[in-house]
């Protein structure tokens, strides 16, 4: 796994160097748009790690190999801090251009929260059941069923009235070229991060697998 | 230009607090591996473990 970290770190430099050197300033919004590269990085990998979960949940659910279920809950761990960083990111750019923390009212901001606390629950569940089948199991549907929200929140924007900005709409990007190309740098280089995590997370998870076995065949032996 | 800052930093922090649980939770795993290898050898002279 290390041959995927000296690409991520080349493309962790470009995408700041793109994100606050390279982009043009917005004329509106100011320097704190900068944000927005980042920030939707970030959003891209929390949608692509709960699409993680929906088919590790759905592998697992036909194959009954507890390999999809290590990778449903490594994905739903990476989706809940990259949708954790997307509110945090968010809240400091609605500051100085919304002129609060948190839009309550806004259906984005509204979805991404319960998202959030969807898979935060999906945690809780994990957490409270005993090892086994049935936790396997019970974790495969919600994580599917959770995951029903990530279509809401992008089209979220779209089917309500909002205060969010619409960058991507039917017609393209609404941005400068320069904008573009910074932030497809950005997105590379957080969805190359996010797998990196994903794959160190199942990897821990095996070797705890691997331990538990051990304590077994101790426990037998003894 | 603060907040610009700011984003970032809160951004960097969340993912860098993220890495060193990883690493915790790698070495703590690690360790246990290890420890129940070397109690599994003393007890069969050899390990079945895979």
């Amino acid at each position: 796994m290390d041959w995927l970290l000296i690409p991520l770190y080349l493309l962790m430099v470009a995408a700041l160097y793109g994100a606050l050197l390279y982009a043009p300033t917005e004329s509106e919004m100011g320097e704190v748009q900068r944000i927005f590269y980042f920030h939707m990085g970030a959003a891209w990998n929390a949608f692509l790690a709960f699409f993680g979960v929906f088919l590790g949940g759905f592998l697992y659910l036909f194959t009954r190999k507890q390999s999809w279920d290590r990778l449903a809950a490594s994905c739903a761990e990476i989706g809940v801090v990259f949708t954790t960083i997307v509110l945090l990111s968010g809240s400091v750019w609605a500051r100085p251009i919304w002129n609060t923390w948190l839009a309550w009212g806004d259906p984005r901001v509204m979805t991404t929260m319960v998202l959030w606390l969807i898979y935060v629950a999906y945690f809780l569940l994990r957490s409270s059941l005993p090892e086994g089948e049935m936790k396997y199991k019970y974790c495969a549907v919600f994580g599917i069923i959770g995951f029903l929200d990530v279509p809401i929140v992008w089209v979220s924007i779209r089917w309500w009235r909002t205060i969010h900005p619409v960058v991507i709409t039917s017609s393209g990007a609404q941005l400068e070229p320069e904008m573009i190309h910074a932030l497809i740098v950005s997105v590379i280089a957080m969805t190359v991060l996010g797998v990196t995590l994903v794959m160190l997370r199942m990897a821990m998870r095996l070797n705890n697998s691997m331990a538990e076995e051990l304590v077994q065949e101790l426990v037998e032996r003894a | 230009m603060n907040f610009l800052f700011l984003g970032y930093g809160v951004i960097w922090t969340i993912l860098f607090f993220y890495l060193v649980y990883l690493a915790r939770s790698q070495k703590q795993v690690n360790e246990k591996l290890k420890s129940l290898s070397e109690r599994l050898q003393k007890l069969n002279g050899k390990s079945t473990f895979r």
